[in-house]
């Protein structure tokens, strides 16, 4: 990069050492710290001490407390710097000038003077008299491009921000109509130049139309010269689009989720599906659901199907187990604590309801109230999210039929329920009836659960929501 | 510049299109306005929406507003230094930050909110607040209340009635003060109240003092006739009308913008993430079969993140392992009781199924997020 840099700038006067002294040492010290364009052809910029200005009512020092900025920032005219505080006045200090900050004079919570320099800004040379470069960042245009402009002495004026934001697009400021004063290019201009080329839709400037100069690097349509309209020809140029990458570390519930995921991973699934008719079950919840009200809960479809779950697991305790990391033992859990998975702001939860073997559905259905006020004020406790043993996921409340859900360890097996619709389907007479399905997708961890296992326990959980009376003989 | 000249005439275009037109009129010298709104999120917005949006140069405006219980931190301060965080979210008391500097207070209907904008160059808190005791005098003549130089008013030259903060920005600034008319003092005093040891930081501190309602001094004393009085004297003052016009924060059309304004000040960054950076050194005291472990913990945090983080436990009390483990799950992480529990729990799932294993990790990490 930097031999091309040195052979497209062979035009241009290279650095000497008087141009190094014409810097202060402060300017100097930071330059360093970018890139190694900056040092090369120089922008005389002036470099003004940019002081703290009056705060009112006879305030003489203010604690600095928060920078904006950093060195070697490129700041427009009235963009934030700094926050200051000052006896319960926070203060907002905006720049007063386009340009490069060089030096900041104060750390967080120092005490900072008015009228004493706050900031050092190397001031836009925009007067037009010296080469002007972009400064700090790597073009994504070549240099030739710059140069280019320069050697013909095609003098663009334009802020840092400005600039920034052609070279983001691939735009040459020689091709951009300015309207601001002395021609400078502004920010709108550049929006304007952009929603030409992309067809975009942007805010009504309240500016007048800007036409944008013939290109002359632009393949021209060679159409016969009585055309009346021009064929549309595809531009050279790539599309502008000015969004940027966006890279965060991965911490907090997202850190949880790939801890998780990796350790399911090593889990062997296999998965087991099928379809449950609830009609039974929904009129039998309408008739339940006042009398839950009247006890002040909320009652939904799952504590039917967890209290189903937990029978099933009676039979076939296999499914309530945890195997141990060297794959030696299996450990029959006496508890049956089923989590439900959660979906809050910040990402999945998986609280559990303990000892759902000893339960009623009104237990049940009290305890989801309270995990789930809990889960969506952000406040379940250790206790609630650990101990699980089996889970079940409703992500039909959110959509979905069938699912591959993944298996939460230590646990073996979990259930995903797709969502409640109102299907046509025969009866036992041949006749066609309005029911109430529901999709279960079962995922198992193979090394211990086969496929019959997990199949007549789905059989068992089935038969209990289709005819819910049968839940009776069965209950605890 | 011109994005500010350009906001204002969107937005007196959408004004003459809706029947409010006369709302924002420019006529008189001044205008006074009250929130319909209890919420602190809407309300703060809406003073951010008056300082970026409006030309305060011909017009200086009064904002009136109560919110339902909150707790609201100045803008440089720490909410683990100024209050019970745990309390607050057992209570479901709103945590709230302001732009403006100074110290936390507690809010309910029982407060009433005085915002006073002007034009930076006609900033003066003292003025304000002399309005404000004026108008108590003239409601009650016998009130005992004064302004102390602190820019607090007092009540019997003992009790603090009224705490103030400011916000300067280029062109445009507000004052606002708090004023006790019938809040919940009980409650103020608990939430006010940090269980936090150990924080060692730069925030800004709040400066305790004793409070009393006026309410407690003249039991004929509403919020209502406070507020009230308080718009008259603006009235006289300023030589406009008597009249407040009522706002809704939630007004899109009146207030464009003021939705997203709302919603940054609801945001764990804007909330936690802008307290300066601080550090814990404190000790754990954790009961465990019969005995007390005295557990030495260090972090520092920093955006309301945990930067680095310490933990000095006994040899082998935990499988090195698993405690460098946490301790890497911990760097990085929100300072936030939800996020560690969800990190906390998810790490045990991933370790060996062992009773005692797991009891001593709950233990340790249940004593941890009490810190937060």
């Amino acid at each position: 990069v930097c031999i091309h840099r040195v052979r497209s700038c062979s035009s241009i006067r290279f650095i000497k050492s008087k141009y190094v002294c014409v810097f202060d040492k402060s300017a100097l010290k930071f330059s360093h710290q970018q890139r190694l364009f900056r040092t090369s052809p120089v922008s005389c910029g002036q470099i003004v001490q940019f002081k703290l200005s009056d705060i009112g009512e006879g305030i003489t020092e203010v604690t600095v407390k928060e920078w904006y900025i950093k060195e070697g920032d490129s700041v427009s005219q009235f963009d934030s710097i700094c926050e200051v505080q000052s006896d319960k006045a926070s203060v907002t200090i905006t720049s007063r000038y386009d340009g490069v900050i060089r030096k900041l004079h104060y750390s967080i919570d120092d005490i900072a003077f008015v009228g004493k320099p706050l900031v050092d800004i190397e001031i836009d040379p925009s007067k037009g008299v010296s080469p002007e470069e972009d400064v700090v960042e790597t073009p994504p245009m070549s240099h030739e491009e710059h140069t280019h402009q320069e050697i013909k002495g095609h003098k663009t004026l334009a802020t840092p921000a400005v600039r920034r934001l052609a070279m983001e697009n691939n735009i040459k400021l020689s091709e951009v109509v300015g309207t601001g004063k002395d021609n400078r290019i502004l920010k709108e201009d550049i929006l304007n130049y952009l929603a030409k080329q992309t067809g975009a839709i942007l805010p009504p400037s309240p500016k007048a139309e800007i036409v944008p100069p013939v290109r002359k690097t632009e393949a021209v349509p060679a159409a016969p010269k009585d055309k009346a309209r021009r064929v549309p020809v595809p531009v050279s140029r790539p599309i502008a689009f000015s969004g940027k990458d966006r890279t965060e570390p991965v911490t907090g519930f997202q850190k949880a989720m790939v801890k998780t995921m990796s350790a399911a991973l090593k889990i062997p699934h296999f998965g087991y599906s099928d379809e449950i008719d609830l009609t039974q079950l929904v009129q039998l919840r309408e008739e339940l659901k006042p009398l839950a009200e009247i006890r002040g809960v909320k009652l939904s479809f799952m504590p039917f199907f967890i209290k189903a779950a937990s029978l099933g697991l009676l039979q076939y305790p296999i499914l309530n187990a945890s195997l141990d990391e060297n794959c030696q033992n299996v450990t029959y859990k006496a508890s049956h604590n089923i989590g439900v998975a959660m979906d809050t702001e910040q990402g999945l939860i998986v609280p559990n309801v303990k000892n759902v073997q000893v339960c009623s559905v009104f237990d049940i259905a009290v305890e989801l109230n309270r995990l789930q006020s809990l889960g969506s004020a952000g406040q379940l406790g250790t206790s609630d999210l650990t101990g699980g043993t089996f889970t079940l996921s409703n992500i039909g409340t959110i959509g979905g039929t069938y699912a591959k859900p993944v298996i939460l360890p230590p646990e073996v097996a979990i259930g995903a329920l797709g969502k409640i619709q109102v299907l046509p389907r025969f009866n036992g007479r041949g006749e066609v009836f309005k029911a109430q399905i529901m999709n279960v997708s079962w995922s198992a961890d193979h090394r211990i659960i086969d496929g019959a296992t997990m199949a007549r326990f789905s059989n068992l959980w089935k038969s209990y929501l289709e005819s819910p009376a049968s839940m009776l003989l069965d209950l605890k | 510049m011109v994005l500010q000249s350009l906001k204002n005439c969107l937005w007196l275009s959408c004004v003459l299109r809706t029947p409010k037109a006369c709302f924002w009129s420019t006529a008189s010298g001044g205008l006074i306005i009250q929130s319909v709104s209890n919420d602190v999120y809407q309300n703060l917005a809406v003073e951010d929406w008056i300082h970026d949006h409006m030309d305060l140069e011909k017009q200086q405006i009064l904002f009136l507003w109560r919110n339902s219980p909150a707790v609201v931190v100045g803008r440089h301060q720490n909410p683990w230094q100024e209050c019970n965080l745990r309390l607050l979210r057992q209570k479901n008391i709103k945590l709230a930050r302001r732009r403006s500097g100074g110290g936390t207070v507690y809010h309910d209907l029982g407060n009433i909110n005085l915002t006073f904008f002007t034009t930076r160059k006609k900033y003066e808190r003292m003025g304000n607040l002399k309005l404000v005791v004026k108008a108590l005098k003239a409601l009650r003549p016998q009130l005992d209340v004064h302004v102390t130089d602190r820019y607090d008013i007092l009540l019997n030259k003992q009790y603090k009635i009224s705490g103030t903060a400011a916000k300067l920005g280029r062109t445009s600034a507000y004052h606002h003060c708090t004023l006790l008319c019938n809040a919940d003092k009980f409650v103020l005093s608990s939430v006010l109240k940090s269980p936090y040891k150990g924080l060692k930081s730069n925030a800004t501190p709040s400066v305790p003092a004793s409070v009393k309602n006026l309410f407690e001094e003249d039991a004929s004393l509403t919020s209502e006739i406070l507020l009230d009085a308080i718009a008259k004297e603006y009235a006289v003052q300023h030589q406009i009308d008597h009249h407040i016009t009522l706002i809704n924060p939630a007004d899109e059309t009146l207030l464009p913008g003021i939705s997203s304004k709302t919603k940054e000040l609801q945001t764990w960054e804007w909330v936690y993430g802008k307290t300066p950076k601080f550090s814990i050194s404190t000790c754990l005291n954790m009961a465990y079969k019969g005995s007390i472990l005295d557990i030495k913990v260090n972090m520092d945090v920093k955006h309301g993140r945990i930067e680095a983080c310490n933990i000095d436990l006994p040899e082998q009390w935990l499988p090195s392992g698993l405690h460098s483990e946490l301790v890497r799950s911990l760097t990085g992480s929100k300072f936030c009781p939800n996020e560690i529990t969800t990190l906390v729990t998810t790490l045990l799932k991933v370790c060996p199924q062992d009773d005692e294993l797991h009891s001593r990790w709950s233990l340790l990490c249940e004593n941890m997020i009490r810190l937060m």
